[in-house]
């Protein structure tokens, strides 16, 4: 096959068994279809897996009918890194740092979906304190979740503003996730057992600051976007999926519950203690791109709720199990040079206690075992149902560690979505699918 | 949780289980220790007829659960190195999920009572039910898979609506010589119930039935499990590569598909990569 030069203004092409291929990099559209051949109006395009608005490296090939696409079909895989297959060859512990990377914007969810699996084989109760601090952590994770969403969104609609705020109000929670766990994400927090340390002096007063300054943010979003004609011409009735559809796709989360089924697991099958905070499930009839706006945007008041429940009911007490053979010995500390084991332990294992220092090493090399057996407890992430399906066959290490990535199955749902719409609203469908690639591809 | 439990996991066998120790026994001989492999044989022979027990007739001399074959031996995965301490020795069985007995407790039972009722062939589909940490996991003979599945899904006592994941998992040392398990986890949004289904193939037939026509959400995971697992899903639609690339060898999520890596060096020490480092299991 070789590439043939277009007239001035054309797109180069080549003949292949399925027809002339033209490869398009940029230029003005009516210029390059002016070189189609007439008569013929069925092409096809290949979208991604490096265009702005494919939430990272996914890649649609369309067929076109006109503005009409006729067929979807959705590519991933770019971006598999095996994070699976590492968390095997490594310890329970270590396992966390590594599903926390795979939606890489809800690391909370993933490192607690896969803490809740491997406590379930552990048959350990995590302390209150610790569970409150997982809600506590996961919330402020979904409204940067959905504030992302949100801000890609609105960039790809054309609210550019909406962007820059999103990322704006994002970045206050991540100040706020450094504070409390030393990183802005893949924060590898929430360990077997509990979380890795305590809240820091000063975190909880930073939150309470915050919850008011999102509310007045959430409703200067809603006064630039809900109202906008144009906002809600590129959202209404557009990428429609109702009840029986979501579900006979596996679609769950905020997709659900924006065709009207209040399927929220915080509520259905509770964990973390969800089941003691006063919060409400939204719905929406439409199952459109705009019911899935507004119950994003409503979730994000009620995990301010469910923040603000949490705060006031922080009361001291320890964040990780008494059992000494689970829970790494080490308080961490913060020093000269960071995040570290505190003075006070090296002192003790390095001078007065040789015994506490062979523990240590050997905790913290060789890990803890996990009784053999297989576990999934499913949890209620930004997208929706995600849960780790951990096996153990009694070593140090997972056997096998799968995760249900809402993400990725939510994305099967593209082709019914988009495939009978315009090309045009296969953006805005896409961007209320809400993939992560690092989700979809792990 | 106990050291003991986690070091031998496996609840005494009941009686009616030996036999198939028996069966298994010149297979161990041949590969494990010298024993006259005729010897070996006639205590297979002659163990049916009579169980006086055991000792005399033990081909192993290792205690533990008869028929669960050793998978690993030493305690941290390399051998060669003159070890003296005499970890070496250890030997570590493969986990066997002991079934359960009715009644199961719970919602299981209705699960349990509402299939039998539901679906004539339940009890010869059925392998073996196992509750573990408030699971309930139906171990079920593949070839029922989607007639199982479809009543789990139809029938007004079960509803289980949506089939939240698909997964794989490759089990080299599998006591039932099936090593590659699909493992179906449903979800009853009627009645706000968990159940897990499970199948296994042996290597060399590696076929499952798909379930995409009952559920249309395991189109891509079914994708994903064979991509990864190489478990072949019959009767799915277009049964892809879904994460590697189309013309890639092998299946990376098994067990004998090494996870790679190149040796790091840190401060003049050769870290060897994951795979390779001391293993403590």
């Amino acid at each position: 096959m070789t590439t043939t030069t277009g007239a001035p203004g054309e797109a180069p092409y080549t003949e292949s068994t399925e027809g002339r291929v033209y490869t398009v990099t940029g230029g003005d559209w009516e210029e390059v279809v002016a070189g189609v051949a007439k008569g013929d109006e069925r092409i096809v395009v290949n979208m991604g897996p490096q265009h702005p608005s494919t939430h990272g490296v996914l890649r649609l090939v369309l067929e076109l009918e006109g503005e009409t696409v006729t067929q979807a079909r959705v590519i991933i895989g770019y971006l598999h890194t095996g994070i699976e297959k590492n968390t095997e060859y490594r310890t329970w512990t270590q396992g966390t740092t590594f599903v926390t990377r795979a939606d890489y914007l809800s690391p909370f969810f993933n490192e607690t979906a896969f803490c809740l699996s491997v406590e379930q084989l552990l048959d350990v109760q995590v302390p209150e304190r610790a569970n409150t601090i997982r809600v506590l952590m996961m919330e402020l994770n979904r409204i940067s979740s959905h504030l992302v969403w949100l801000a890609t969104t609105g960039m790809e609609i054309g609210a550019l503003s909406m962007m820059l705020y999103g990322f704006r109000e994002r970045e206050v929670v991540l100040d706020i996730f450094e504070m409390i766990t030393g990183l802005r994400m893949n924060h590898a927090y929430v360990r077997p057992g509990g979380v890795s340390q305590d809240l820091p002096p000063g975190a909880v007063e930073k939150i309470r600051e915050f919850v008011p300054h999102m509310h007045k943010r959430l409703a200067e979003y809603e006064a630039l976007l809900t109202g906008n004609a144009i906002w809600q011409r590129r959202q209404k009735q557009i990428g429609v999926l109702d009840t029986e559809g979501c579900l006979a796709l596996g679609v769950t989360g905020p997709m659900l519950r924006a065709s009207g089924l209040p399927w929220d697991l915080r509520k259905e099958q509770p964990y973390c203690g969800y089941e003691t905070y006063d919060f409400d499930v939204i719905t929406r009839p439409e199952g459109d791109c705009w019911a899935r706006y507004e119950v994003k945007l409503d979730e994000m008041r009620q995990s301010l709720r469910i923040v603000e429940q949490a705060l006031d009911r922080l009361t001291p007490g320890p964040v990780m199990v008494a059992d000494k053979k689970i829970a790494w010995p080490a308080q961490l500390a913060l020093g000269s040079d960071g995040l570290g084991n505190s003075l006070d332990h090296v002192k003790k294992i390095m001078g007065t206690s040789m015994e506490a220092l062979i523990h240590h090493f050997k905790l913290v090399t060789e890990g803890f075992r996990v009784p053999p057996g297989q576990a999934y407890v499913p949890i209620e992430a930004p997208r929706g149902e995600l849960a780790a399906h951990v096996v153990s066959d009694g070593g140090t290490k997972p056997f096998r560690v799968h995760l249900r990535e809402p993400s990725f199955i939510n994305l099967q749902a593209a082709p019914a979505l988009i495939e009978g719409a315009y090309i045009a609203d296969v953006i805005a469908a896409m961007a209320s699918l809400d993939p992560v690639l690092g989700g979809v591809d792990r | 949780m106990t050291e003991q439990e986690s070091v031998n996991p496996d609840t005494p066998r009941p009686a009616d289980a030996r036999p198939s120790k028996s069966t298994r026994g010149p297979k161990k001989g041949t590969t494990a220790a010298p024993p006259p492999t005729a010897s070996a044989s006639v205590a297979a022979e002659t163990a049916p007829a009579q169980d006086t027990g055991g000792p005399s007739t033990a081909v192993d001399t290792v205690p533990g659960p008869p028929e669960a074959p050793v998978y690993r031996t030493g305690m941290f995965g390399v051998g060669g190195s003159g070890d003296t301490s005499g970890f070496g020795g250890l030997q570590r069985r493969v986990p066997v999920a002991a079934p359960a007995s009715k009644p199961y407790g719970g919602y299981f039972d209705d699960i349990d009572g509402a299939l039998a009722q539901a679906w004539a062939d339940y009890s010869d589909a059925l392998e073996k039910v196992v509750i573990h940490r408030g699971e309930m996991t139906i171990y079920a003979k593949r070839e029922a898979l989607v007639a199982l599945l479809r009543t789990l899904r139809d029938d007004p006592d079960l509803r289980f609506e949506l089939l939240s994941s698909v997964s794989g998992v490759h089990y080299p040392d599998d006591a039932d010589g099936r090593p590659l398990h699909s493992v179906y986890h449903l979800t009853s949004l009627t009645y706000r119930r968990r159940l897990r289904v499970e199948v296994a193939a042996p290597d060399d037939d590696r076929h499952i039935p798909s379930a995409v026509e009952v559920y249309p959400t395991a189109d891509w995971q079914e994708r994903e499990t064979w991509d990864l697992m190489g478990i072949i899903y019959d009767g799915h639609p277009g049964l892809t590569r879904i994460f590697m690339p189309d013309d890639w060898v092998g299946h990376p999520q098994r067990k004998d598909y090494p996870l790679g890596g190149i040796p790091v060096e840190y401060k003049g020490a050769e870290i060897p990569p994951p795979d390779q480092r001391r293993s403590y299991s």
